[in-house]
């Protein structure tokens, strides 16, 4: 059985590919995908969690594999609503480099 | 309200309208006066007065029919603190009725005298729109003085003494832009302040006498304050005379005496009729009032009788000389009445109280007889002089009212009112007049009457009356009775002076030639006065059977006997004053002034006459001992003390210096400057730096934004793990 650091160490490693990503990268579809990889990295982490809770504890134990669920959930609204404000900005600015987007003003 | 002891009959219940009446004719005049014609503003304030004298006259009567008991009605509460119980309460009895009779009688007559004379009067002053204002004044005065001699405490009668004052005052100076000749100048208003500030110092005596009655005595009321006077006198007889020498200090302001009589002449600056009115029959004679309401006190205390006495027939003389130097015929007139007045003052001093006041009542008689007289005089004069201003073509006016009428209607002609006089012309000097016998006779007879009553001829009133007074003094103080002796004889002396100049000879000017006579409204009032200075000797006859005024005011002042005639004094007094008016018709009579003429008393009597003329330079006197000196002090203490010490070195060097160093030095530059200051703008500059600072970070970029937010997340959650 591969022991619970070694997921925790990936998932560390997954998240800071994806807070690098949205902290350097300019395109906002990069961005989005930085993000997803952070939010899948937590994900890993959860499930890697739930699975070793579900071995030591006597009764089945899936809390962590049910909120990744809800997470999976989240990302796809999240995805959906952000791409939508990308097209709208696009559709004004002729352009969607995350760094022209710096005054609220449409 | 409540009568004194039992319930008596009479009129009582009318006292308070001796005030209210005229009181009332003053509120309608000021209401409607403005718009009313002058008739109907006269009528109003003359039957005010009118109705005042006959409330009088009722409350005399009820007296008599009460047998002169005194009634004390009250009408409302005054003043109660203390011990203090002060009420206006009217006291009647026949010393104040005979008061309040001479007082509305001859007032009512000079109302009407005044409605013809200040008709004329606004005319030639070109300010018709003070007609009204005049008789507001007069029924303030009527009521005033009612106040005066109804009072049943001294501080009432104070009340009603003050308010004289006032009235006086507002009515010499009633032509206050204006000296006599009309001219512009403050010569009237400064005659109405120097008659109010003298008789500031008489009030000061009076006052000072009032406290020392309320220590001493322990009451202003006139009963209270008798019954504990005798006491007081074994006690500590100065308290009494202390009292009664001050209260002379208010008499002699009030009343004219030496040696505060210098504002009466000066009094003349105001309209005839209040001459006549306030400065000669009534208002004056308030000190006689004064003294002989307070008897008991003076009675009790001979040496300040005698003080009294002494000061009155010195003013009784020394006001005569003056007299017979002067030019103006009001002035010779104020001097004579000042002259009189030292004979009231003298016999009440003298404990001839009734002497005293019979001479008050024939005196108001027969001088606003003279002064209403002169005055009409002046008018004639003035009527003169206008008509030659104006030009001779109206053809020569006819005598009386009608002649009037018509000068007058010739000055509302177009808008030449405002003419300057060619010259300055002055009515009221003898030496413009002369002649006026044949132009104003009826003018002319009724100065005749009045002279023989004050000259003292039998049978007009100033004989008996004068008589009397020298007669209680030949019994009592034989160097007062030459005093006024020699007194009488002056009076006679300017007083057939008078007559020569203005009514015989020749007219010295153009006026006199052109004077014309008064209309009835003037003459009638005269001629009632003229007849009440004829017969008003009879009130109080010195015969058995006769002496009704001593009776009557025996009611009030306890019975006193009648003193016969004595044909020794009558005879040495009517024989020096024939001869006086004989001497007099020597000098001015026989030899008639010529225009410029100096008057032929000046060559044979030298510097005494120009004593005489000056006023002995008492004013001079006054200015030189008190005024100057006051002056001085003041404007030292003014432009020394205050200005310069007080304002330039206090307040501006060191009050203003010491702040503003202050302020400067310590506030300013240290607190302010480098504590206050210094930290508002180290607040400033630091919000600015940092301000400066933290707007780089706010930069819009997302991933700064990202990048501390996690940076925060590191931070806790590290601090989470570590700690």
């Amino acid at each position: 059985m591969v022991p619970v650091d070694y997921y925790i160490v990936l998932s560390a490693i997954l998240f800071t590919l994806g807070a690098l990503g949205v902290l350097i990268r300019r395109n906002p579809l990069i961005i989005f995908m930085s993000i997803e990889l952070m939010l899948n990295a937590g994900n890993l982490a959860f499930v890697a969690f739930g699975r070793s809770y579900e071995i030591a504890g006597q009764q089945p134990f899936f809390t962590g594999q049910i909120f990744v669920f809800f997470v999976i959930a989240v990302a796809a609204a999240e995805v959906a609503v952000g791409l939508a404000l990308i097209v709208e900005i696009f559709k004004t600015k002729k352009n969607i480099n995350i760094d022209e987007m710096n005054s609220l003003k449409g | 309200m409540h009568l004194s002891e039992s319930v008596v009959n009479g009129f009582f219940f009318l006292a308070p309208w001796l005030v209210f009446a005229p009181v009332t004719g003053l509120l309608i005049n000021l209401i409607f006066g403005r718009q009313w014609s002058e008739k109907m503003v006269g009528t109003v304030a003359s039957l005010a007065s009118g109705a005042a004298f006959v409330v009088s006259a009722l409350l005399a009567y009820s007296v008599s029919i009460n047998h002169g008991e005194a009634v004390r009605w009250r009408l409302a509460e005054w003043i109660h603190i203390g011990t203090l119980n002060l009420d206006w309460t009217f006291r009647i009895d026949s010393l104040s009725t005979t008061m309040m009779l001479v007082v509305s009688g001859v007032g009512t007559l000079i109302h009407i005298y005044a409605i013809g004379y200040m008709h004329e009067d606004v005319r030639f002053k070109n300010d018709e729109g003070r007609f009204n204002r005049f008789f507001i004044f007069l029924n303030l005065f009527i009521a005033a003085m009612m106040i005066l001699v109804s009072g049943d405490s001294f501080i009432m009668l104070f009340v009603g003494w003050e308010g004289v004052g006032l009235c006086s005052f507002l009515l010499i100076g009633f032509w206050f832009e204006m000296d006599t000749l009309a001219r512009p100048s403050w010569a009237n208003s400064n005659a109405a302040k120097k008659a109010f500030i003298v008789n500031r110092i008489g009030d000061f005596g009076f006052l000072i006498a009032g406290f020392l009655m309320f220590w001493y005595l322990g009451s202003f009321q006139f009963d209270e304050v008798f019954k504990a006077a005798p006491d007081v006198a074994e006690s500590a007889p100065w308290v009494i005379v202390a009292i009664t020498l001050f209260m002379l200090v208010g008499v002699a302001g009030k009343s004219a005496q030496i040696p505060l009589y210098v504002w009466l002449p000066d009094a003349m600056a105001g309209p005839t009729p209040v001459s006549a009115l306030i400065h000669a029959a009534t208002m004056v004679t308030a000190g006689v009032y004064l003294v002989t309401r307070s008897a008991p006190l003076y009675t009790l205390v001979p040496q300040a009788q005698y003080i009294v006495a002494v000061v009155g027939a010195g003013t009784a003389l020394f006001a005569a000389t003056i007299a017979v130097g002067q030019y103006d015929i009001k002035k010779v007139l104020a001097y004579s009445t000042i002259s009189q007045l030292g004979f009231m003052v003298a016999a009440v001093g003298m404990g001839a109280y009734v002497a005293g006041m019979f001479h008050l009542i024939t005196h108001a008689f027969f001088k606003a007889l003279l002064f209403l007289s002169a005055g009409s005089a002046i008018l004639g004069m003035e009527r003169g002089h206008h008509h030659l201003a104006h030009g001779h073509h109206e053809g020569k006016p006819a005598r009386g009212k009608k002649s009037s009428k018509e000068t007058h209607d010739d000055s509302h002609h177009g808008e030449v009112r405002r003419v300057e006089p060619i010259e300055t012309f002055d009515p009221g000097d003898m030496r413009n007049m002369g002649g006026l016998r044949k132009s104003m006779p009826v003018t002319f007879w009724l100065y005749i009457i009045g002279t023989l009553a004050l000259a003292g001829i039998f049978p007009f009133a100033g004989f008996w009356s004068k008589d009397e007074i020298l007669l209680d003094s030949s019994l009592h103080f034989q160097n007062i009775y030459w005093l006024l002796t020699i007194a009488a004889f002056l009076t006679a002396f300017y007083m057939g002076r008078q007559i020569w100049m203005v009514f015989f000879g020749e007219p010295r000017h153009a006026a006199a030639a052109h004077a014309q006579e008064s209309p009835k409204v003037i003459t009638v009032p005269l001629m009632i006065l003229a007849g009440l200075s004829v017969l008003g000797g009879a009130l109080n006859l010195p015969f058995e059977g006769f002496h009704n005024l001593g009776h009557w005011l025996g009611y009030t002042l306890g019975e006193v006997e009648g003193l016969p005639l004595d044909l020794k004094i009558a005879g040495i007094s009517t024989a020096l004053a024939l001869l006086a008016i004989l001497i007099s018709w020597f000098i001015y009579g026989r030899n008639p002034l010529r225009a410029h003429q100096p008057d032929p008393l000046k060559k044979p009597l030298g510097f005494i006459f120009t004593g005489m003329e000056n006023k002995w330079f008492v004013d001079e006197g006054y200015f030189a001992v008190f005024i100057n000196p006051f002056n001085k002090i003041s404007q030292f203490l003014a432009d020394v003390i205050d200005w310069r010490f007080w304002h330039d070195f206090v307040h501006d060097t060191v009050i203003l210096g010491t702040y503003n160093w202050l302020s400067e030095i310590a506030l300013d530059r240290y607190a302010d400057q480098k504590g206050i200051d210094a930290f508002a703008n180290w607040l400033g500059d630091a919000t600015q730096s940092v301000s400066a600072t933290l707007r780089k970070v706010q930069n819009g970029f997302v991933r700064s934004y990202a990048l501390a937010v996690m940076l925060g997340v590191v931070l806790i959650l590290g601090y989470l793990i570590l700690k």
